[in-house]
């Protein structure tokens, strides 16, 4: 009983607040454009279904992209300076300074870079930066954090560096690899998302371009709709990992 | 070979320039006794196991070993078990390490999961065992190479007292079977006697050796050894150099 109470209450508010949104924008005669009402949004929602649903396809599948270009290159890093201290001293400050800098301040350059015909892959590669550094030190954390007595018991059986990165540092670094994974798809929707603003074309159909679309339209609800796709979106993905994430675990300690 | 396994002679350790926390030491084990190592928290009596284990060098004297490649094991306060290995196949770990085939290693692991009791337990994960469950699977990682010097850092201390009486009595038992020599460091007086044919005992750090004592009675411990005079009489003794060595300030 308490637990339907738990799973009606979140969407009884969401109701509550729909209804007093639709109500003060008829009592106030709000203007469309301004502010449209939860019904139109609806609507837009149900008629614009198919544009919405091709062009959150489109930017689901740049940030996916974008995932596993980041994944890859972040592990690959991750890897080398796992190697080599000399390596890991060089990168880092590089790495904080291109951490520390916003996507947006350059996302004009990699436009320019990727080809003003292909805005996809500014996008792409603009998301895969955001979404590089969750996985790169999750990666370098997990490969550092084996447990140090086991790392004196393989001193004492003579293992040398291969065996120690495959049998002991790699399955250590699994569950820090799980959580970099899980915040870094989150960011890259995100990054996908402010990419496709900044490169401005509607040659990639994203998501992003609709709202401005609309935006530029004046088509308020169709932002609406376009911007609860959006977090519809954001929503499923985030649950995805980090089930994912879980079971993830799950395998790795058995239970 | 001398009549030693492991000795360490004028051994200082040092962390940092001039900060010593261990030495001078004079320490050598023999083959096939059981001695234990107890003293106040931090003065140095797992510093003193690592450096003979050869897991860290000492800033002055020497570590003599005479022991060759894989014939030292250790086990630690904690189980250290890889969580992402079942039990059997963690004990297998040292011999895959040292390069034996996987299914001679696996065979072996079997064997010493089941000298520890834990045959039924070798496909689960560390994360399915018990406290002390755990600590037998570290135990029989520990043996399955046939160490002839095993060095155990406390292994008891996270148990509660039951199970730590009766893991008490399983090292023992194990040890009959193939005498390793064994160095024992517990911060319990009573462990280490029962443990022990020869506890000696470190100062407040600078850890130094403030006295070393002999146990009498056979080993392993009969039934009831806990309650005789000779028992309590030796857990008096090393309690009392306990306490001496507690007074010295460095």
């Amino acid at each position: 009983m308490s637990r339907l109470v738990d799973a009606l209450a979140p969407l009884a508010l969401i109701f509550a607040l729909l209804a007093g949104w639709e109500i003060a924008c008829r009592v106030l005669d709000v203007p469309a454009y301004f502010l449209p009402t939860p019904s139109a949004v609806i609507t837009s929602l149900w008629t614009d279904a198919p544009t919405l649903l091709i062009s959150a396809g489109n930017t689901l599948a740049m940030a996916l992209a974008a995932l596993i270009l980041a994944s890859l290159a972040a592990q690959l890093l991750a890897l080398l300076v796992a190697l080599s201290p000399i390596l890991e001293r060089a990168v880092k400050p590089l790495a904080v300074v291109l951490q520390v800098t916003p996507v947006v301040a350059i996302a004009p350059l990699v436009v320019i870079w990727a080809g003003i015909d292909h805005p996809e892959r500014a996008i792409i590669a603009l998301a895969a930066v955001v979404a590089f550094f969750p996985i790169f030190s999750g990666a370098v954390t997990g490969l550092k954090a084996a447990d140090p007595d086991l790392e004196r018991l393989f001193d004492l059986y003579g293992a040398g560096r291969l065996k120690r990165l495959l049998r002991l540092r790699l399955p250590s670094a699994v569950p820090f690899l799980l959580e970099g994974h899980k915040v870094a798809a989150g960011l890259a929707l995100i990054g996908a998302v402010v990419a496709e603003f900044v490169a401005g074309s509607g040659g990639a159909q994203g998501l992003a371009w609709r709202i401005l679309e609309a935006g530029n339209r004046l088509q308020t609800a169709r932002m609406f709709a376009a911007l609860v796709v959006l977090g519809l979106m954001g929503a499923v993905l985030y649950a995805g990992l980090a089930r994912l994430e879980r079971s993830g675990l799950r395998w790795w300690r058995g239970r | 070979m001398g009549p030693f396994v492991a000795e360490l002679a004028q051994v200082e350790v040092e962390y940092g320039a001039g900060n010593r926390v261990l030495g001078p030491v004079d320490l050598a084990l023999a083959p096939g006794q059981i001695t234990a190592l107890v003293g106040p928290s931090g003065c140095g009596k797992s510093t003193a196991l690592r450096l003979l284990a050869g897991l860290e060098p000492p800033a002055r004297g020497e570590v003599r070993r005479t022991t060759g490649k894989g014939e030292t094991s250790v086990v630690f306060q904690a189980p250290t078990l890889a969580p992402w290995l079942s039990a059997q196949d963690n004990v297998a770990l040292p011999l895959e390490l040292s390069g034996q085939p996987r299914a001679s290693a696996r065979d072996r692991a079997k064997a010493a999961l089941a000298r520890v009791g834990l045959s039924a337990s070798a496909e689960a994960r560390p994360a399915q065992l018990s406290g002390g469950m755990a600590m037998r699977v570290s135990l029989a990682r520990a043996l399955v190479t046939e160490p002839r010097l095993l060095l155990l850092d406390e292994p008891f201390a996270a148990l509660d007292e039951i199970t730590r009486r009766v893991l008490a009595d399983d090292v023992l038992r194990l040890w009959a079977e193939s005498r390793p020599a064994i160095i024992f460091v517990t911060h319990n007086v009573e462990e280490a006697v029962y443990m022990a044919s020869r506890v000696v005992v470190l100062s407040r750090g600078p850890g130094q050796i403030a006295g070393e004592l002999t146990v009498p009675g056979p080993a392993p411990r009969p039934e009831g050894f806990r309650t005789t005079e000779a028992f309590r009489a030796t857990v008096e003794a090393v309690s009392r150099v306990l306490a001496k060595g507690m007074e010295t300030t460095p």
